[in-house]
């Protein structure tokens, strides 16, 4: 079976690989939506949604009525509604735009994912190979390219929309991202840095960032985030606010721009920002945990290849290309639903800020505390590593 | 009246970067989380419903099954919304166990669309044959569907326990011969 997928042309491989990943992030997405409804529920002291059910799941003694409770099949429920309500398209809009808009807002939401490695198996000379669609140099930089494009979407919904609420949130929207960007990518250049040493390779890669917090010893195995807490601050709050989320919100506030740049949308194309936005919520904190929380290891200090040479005395197969594959995308997975859970925790825990705090928080806080934390690690790198 | 000046502190620099409030709200968020749920799961489980509810308007018998209500009509003069509607009649002859009963309504109707659950009709009533009990949700397809008839609200209000048994004292007092 190996052989047959990897004798299949490069353009089919590729086809192939990245219907699979859509495959897993665009489920994963609808199910985020599903359990943002569940924590809320939860830090609410309600149980949540638990209604819906399949006939023939609930056949099952145990597990139907456990899967029941869960919610699960309110995703299917969902969707489904989403699918079969009427498509409205407003009279007062220009509805090239309005129809192209939530197409544009998942095209760079699932191309980041290109770039983002997520598991990695041991070849036989014990080499670290990444499993990802695109084991791309520019690694960070495509991720940055790519996701700051998901702006152009408000900004096209907001303005094709033709009406006021809409407008403004956009405008919002793309005046948040620009304002931490800027810190975003000051944040993470003190990780490129210790990764790039003098006489090294030079790479924007991830699989290198993951590699060095992979070593041996207790300042090798140390994740960035430990190493370097303040760009991990500040990459995690400029992420909060690059992919809208609470506190902030400030882009769909409710209360003072009705739904924002989604006002007039409806049905399936509403549904596709929302999976648009968890989609850039995973890719994200898959960013997130690859840079500061350490990849595809398990803990501080305990890499893969440990995890892997400790399995290796019980199970045969631990050292089988296939299983370490799918032990790395497990724990890859489950931290980066773990951040998605941080996030919906956040949620329901702060308030929104206001705009003007917004923006003064991203100008006149995180901005100069990014150059300065900057500038502090680009000294400290140059004395280490001389 | 005293003024108490209170001093504004100004806010300190770790209140500032908003962390440590965000880190105490973030604590109290997931004691909720873990918490036993407050809520009920309605249909399936009902709220306790607390003495003196005044639910839905019923009619209740006497613990010898005979209807209380006499077709007096002074809920229905005193029912602000207008909701209940009367039409008295006479105790049949043949009846004999309701022989001693003075009147008993024909029809009786309380349009639950226009019903207030003020309870003034079980106030008023002086035979203490209309209560307000314990159901709260009425439901219905249609307007007609929601005017509660006469079997509908014996039905709703069932037997209550009766401190007068007022019928028996009439009956009583008949064969002693001494009826005013």
């Amino acid at each position: 079976m190996f052989d047959f997928f990897f004798n299949l042309p490069v353009l089919v491989q590729g086809l192939i690989k990245g219907l699979a990943v859509i495959m897993v992030i665009f489920p994963i997405a609808g199910a985020c939506s599903m359990a943002e409804r569940k924590v809320a529920a939860w830090i609410q002291d309600r149980p949540g949604p638990n209604r819906a059910i399949v006939p023939w799941v609930a056949w099952i003694p145990f597990l139907g009525k456990f899967l029941q409770r869960l919610g699960i099949f309110h995703v299917m429920a969902d969707g489904g509604k989403m699918l079969f309500k009427e498509d409205s398209l407003p009279g007062h809009v220009n509805k090239f735009y309005f129809v192209l808009a939530p197409i544009v807002a998942m095209i760079p939401a699932l191309t980041t994912v290109t770039a983002v490695p997520f598991g990695a198996y041991f070849d036989a000379a014990g080499k670290v190979i990444p499993l990802g669609l695109a084991p791309l140099d520019v690694g960070m930089l495509a991720v940055f390219a790519v996701s700051s494009l998901g702006v152009y979407s408000m900004i096209l919904a907001g303005w094709a929309s033709n009406s006021k609420y809409p407008f403004l949130g956009s405008v919002r929207a793309s005046a948040q991202l620009i304002s931490y960007e800027l810190s975003m990518t000051l944040a993470v250049l003190p990780v490129f840095l210790w990764v790039n040493a003098p006489g090294t390779e030079g790479t924007m890669g991830f699989a290198r960032v993951v590699e060095f917090q992979s070593q041996p010893g207790f300042l090798g195995g140390m994740w960035f985030g430990f190493l370097m807490p303040l760009s991990a601050f500040i990459f995690l709050v400029a992420l909060f606010a690059e992919t809208n989320r609470q506190p902030f919100d400030t882009v769909e506030s409710e209360a003072d721009l009705v739904g924002s740049f989604h006002t007039e949308y409806g049905a399936f194309k509403w549904g596709l920002f929302f999976v648009a936005e968890y989609s850039h919520m995973i890719v994200g904190s898959g960013v997130f945990m690859l840079l500061f929380g350490g990849g595809w290891n398990p803990l501080p200090w305990v890499s893969l290849a440990d995890l892997v040479g400790l399995l290796g005395h019980f199970l045969s197969f631990a050292h089988a290309p296939l299983f370490v594959g799918v032990l790395s995308i497990v724990i890859f997975m489950g931290k980066v639903l773990a951040m998605i859970f941080f996030f919906m925790w956040v949620r329901w825990t702060l308030p929104r800020f206001r705009y003007d705090q917004v923006m003064k928080i991203g100008w006149q806080k995180m901005l100069p505390l990014s150059i300065a934390n900057l500038l502090f690690y680009a000294i400290a790198i140059a004395l280490i590593q001389k | 009246m005293a003024v108490i000046t209170v001093e504004r502190k100004p806010l300190t620099f770790l209140e500032r970067t908003y962390l440590p409030q965000i880190a105490g709200g973030l604590k109290t968020t997931f004691k909720h989380l873990i918490a036993p749920k407050k809520t009920l799961e309605y249909p399936e489980e009902r709220p306790t419903i607390p003495n003196g509810y005044r639910g839905v308007p019923t009619l209740v018998m006497d613990p010898n099954g005979r209807e209380k209500c006499v077709s007096c009509q002074l809920c229905e003069f005193v029912c602000p919304p207008k909701a209940i509607r009367i039409t008295p009649g006479e105790i049949p002859a043949e009846e004999t166990d309701r022989a001693h009963v003075e009147k008993g309504p024909k029809a009786f109707d309380i349009d639950m669309l226009r019903c207030i659950y003020c309870g003034l009709c079980q106030e008023v009533c002086p035979e203490e044959a209309i209560f307000l009990q314990n159901q709260f949700s009425m439901s219905g397809y249609t307007r007609a569907e929601m005017v509660n008839h006469k079997d509908r609200l014996y039905e709703l209000g069932g037997t209550l326990p009766d401190a007068h048994f007022k019928w028996d004292k009439k009956k009583a007092a008949e064969e002693h011969g001494n009826t005013h």
